[in-house]
């Protein structure tokens, strides 16, 4: 029996390398805090990015048909240290090629200082949007497929102007996301000629934040900028402003757009407005096409993922290497024109003509457009709650 | 005359009530505290943990009530699990009592090893909450939310200012006013009581006398179990519950019980009244209410805010110290430490 067993494990692991010579494995790191404040966002976005890798390797065509495998760790989106240590577990032990995330600013910018650009390992990150990371130095490893809070705060101050809102108060998450946006808002919305009546922080993980409304109602304002996290403070402030009647709308940017704000407040929060990076270009269909029920397509930054993923494989294809040293210089190139725009579900078709010696233009679920240090250049979906239903107004 | 209501009613809505139903949670936390203090005589840093554990047990009660459809209607069905985590609170302190405790107690241990020691079953049960219940917030309010909600009271008095008073706040200004009129009346009038007292006062004196340690003993457990409890599930109720949440509300209840003077349950309640007030007047931005209040070239431009919200724990911190710089035994005459 024993020896029998013996047999059965030998040859299956015989099995396994013979596999694996056939067709050479390439290891993505996927990660993202699938425990702290955007732990409901972040399966989703996990999600997506596994979605484009399953496709390259069903595809069998990068480099002459490696499989490629996610790796998941957790970056928790607070904690720098837990996840630089997730991050290098990944490299050393792992051996992954690049890595899809990270997610929140704080930790990316802390896992590409610390790891990533002693390890020279590249990472393209679908969420960290703090202005900050447009000048971290980064040896040309570090994209985004998100664009820069810059950008969101030049666009939040656009969407509050037209509806007629020139006073607001202002809280924010208190870590680099949270003052990043709040920042580069106020400084959008008075060059615009509106006024911050407050720009106060808040604890994350509070059990009561009536103190911080107390504050913000007496600062006043026709609508009150929640820049925090759904899961975390950010609701906790929203139901303190909604039960003391300090305010009854609100504006939310992206970190507060999700299933939950809908489950948490319903119609409670009905004329508040919002916006999240997003696009109306036919990828976001067609992602949302080949998601089908898997999961919710629509989730912030679950198409950034597909994305940021799908830009690793066509760098790799495109340097003809799965070495971050060879292939960091090609991320820019498969992202921008000129070439062929490749939708989401096309990567095999850009596999082929970067193997050919083509040239693509990837264009993705978000309309993928790096610009400056590597970063996208922003499309969001303004959104507004009605019925208790975060519905889409525009995109911009 | 309508501006003078604006200013009375935002200072109500942002201020007084919030204050007032923080502070009747600070002192049924600080009464337990002070009760152990005063018949145990040690610092009980465990009292936070073993708030979170009544609050979990009554959570985990109410659940199953609600998946079984039973409710008190208008009020919270956390008010008839309640009982139930009482008695199970009161079982996990009778045998953290008999396994760690009363071994120091025969050891006639001094007071701050006994301290160590309540920090080290603060620890494990620090764990045990997480372990069954989970680190993460947990919602089991149900029924009405609010008696009086800011729009109705826009649309009935026709001001500009909202006024809200949440059931949670009305049924923990209730509910705190009941037990601490039940425990005084306890500690003064029953036996039990006045036995408790004496061997608070003097505990060679209250031996001789006959009176049964270990029953005084028993009997301070299952108060504290009681009033820790009620204390939980409402801060839970009023807030959200979250572990870590009672895990630092020890700082405050701690000042609270110092403040009032350790020992004494009156001063128990005046402190966490004087603790709620001053964290919440001190961090309240006063441009409102002043704006209401003050002729229109007066208005303030800034926020009249001593400090700000991020400071809230540091106002608990700096009262303590200034009491026991120039008062050791606290407003109320309770014992120095």
């Amino acid at each position: 029996m024993k020896k029998l067993l013996a047999a059965t494990t030998a040859a299956a692991l015989m099995g396994t390398t013979a596999f694996a010579g056939g067709h050479s494995e390439v290891k993505i790191g996927v990660i993202l805090g699938f425990t702290g404040p955007i732990e409901s966002l972040t399966p989703q976005m996990a999600s997506g990015a596994e979605l484009a890798m399953a496709e390259v390797t069903e595809a069998k065509s990068l480099l002459g048909g490696a499989a490629v495998t996610p790796v998941r760790a957790d970056s928790t989106c607070v904690d720098a240290a837990a996840a630089t240590a997730a991050a290098e577990r990944l490299i050393t032990s792992e051996g992954v090629k690049g890595i899809m995330g990270a997610d929140c600013s704080g930790v990316t910018g802390a896992i590409l200082s610390n790891v990533a650009l002693a390890n020279g390992v590249v990472m393209i990150s679908p969420s960290a949007t703090s202005p900050g990371l447009s000048t971290a130095e980064d040896n040309g490893l570090f994209f985004r497929t998100a664009p820069s809070d810059a950008r969101q705060g030049v666009v939040m101050t656009e969407v509050l102007m037209e509806e007629g809102i020139k006073e607001v108060a202002l809280t924010y998450t208190n870590n680099d996301y949270g003052k990043g946006l709040a920042d580069s808002f106020q400084a959008a919305f008075e060059a615009a000629g509106g006024t911050v009546t407050i720009s106060a922080a808040h604890e994350d993980g509070k059990a009561d934040y009536s103190a911080e409304v107390g504050a913000l109602a007496s600062a006043g304002g026709d609508r009150l900028v929640v820049a925090g996290y759904v899961d975390q403070g950010g609701s906790g402030i929203v139901r303190a402003a909604l039960d003391s009647g300090a305010f009854d709308t609100f504006h939310f940017p992206d970190g507060m757009i999700s299933a939950a704000l809908e489950e948490n407040f319903g119609d409670e929060i009905d004329g508040s407005t919002g916006q999240h990076p997003g696009t109306d270009s036919p990828g976001a269909a067609r992602f949302a096409e080949m998601v089908g029920d898997a999961f919710d397509a629509t989730s912030p930054f679950a198409p950034e993922s597909y994305d940021a993923a799908a830009l690793i494989m066509l760098a790799m294809q495109a340097a003809g290497s799965a070495e971050p040293g060879d292939y960091k210089d090609k991320v820019m190139m498969v992202a921008n024109a000129p070439g062929e725009q490749i939708f989401p579900g096309e990567l095999a078709k850009a596999m082929e003509i970067l193997s050919n010696g083509g040239d693509i233009d990837y264009v993705g679920a978000t309309a993928v457009e790096l610009i400056g240090p590597g970063e996208s250049a922003g499309n969001y979906r303004q959104v507004t709650v009605e019925g208790g239903k975060i519905t889409t107004v525009q995109y911009r | 005359m309508v501006d003078i209501l604006n200013a009375i009613v935002a200072l109500t809505n942002f201020v007084i009530i919030p204050a007032t139903a923080y502070g009747a949670q600070l002192a049924l936390g600080a009464l337990g505290v002070t009760l152990i203090y005063g018949i145990l005589r040690f610092s009980n840093f465990a009292h936070g943990d073993t708030m979170a554990f009544g609050a979990m047990v009554t959570i985990l009660f109410t659940w199953w009530f609600q998946s079984m459809g039973i409710s008190l209607g208008p009020l919270p069905t956390a008010l008839l699990a309640l009982p139930l985590g009482i008695i199970f609170t009161s079982g996990l302190l009778l045998a953290t009592d008999r396994v760690v405790y009363r071994f120091y107690r025969q050891q006639k241990a001094k007071p701050v090893i006994l301290v160590i020691v309540s920090m080290g079953v603060m620890f494990v049960l620090n764990g045990l909450v997480r372990f069954i219940i989970g680190p993460n917030d947990q919602r089991f309010a149900d029924g009405e939310r609010f008696i009086i909600s800011a729009r109705d009271f826009k649309e009935w008095s026709g001001l500009r200012e909202g006024l809200a008073f949440k059931t949670s706040q009305g049924l923990t200004i209730v509910v705190a006013f009941i037990c601490v009129i039940a425990l005084f009346w306890f500690l003064n009038r029953t036996r039990t009581g006045k036995s408790m007292r004496a061997f608070s006062d003097n505990e060679d004196l209250a031996l001789l006398s006959g009176i049964n340690p270990e029953r005084v003993v028993m009997v301070t457990w299952l108060i504290v179990a009681a009033l820790a409890t009620v204390a939980g599930v409402l801060y839970g109720l009023d807030k959200s519950y979250k572990p870590f949440t009672y895990f630092q509300l020890l700082l405050p209840i701690f000042a609270s019980a110092v403040v009032g003077g350790l020992g004494s349950p009156l001063g128990a309640i005046g402190g966490g009244f004087v603790i709620a007030f001053s964290e919440v007047t001190i961090t309240y931005a006063f441009k409102k209410v002043l704006t209401y209040l003050m002729p229109e070239q007066l208005e303030p431009d800034g926020l009249v805010q001593l400090l700000s919200t991020d400071y809230k724990f540091a106002v608990s911190f700096a009262i303590l110290v200034i009491v026991l710089l120039f008062k050791p035994t606290g407003l109320f005459k309770g014992q120095s430490i």
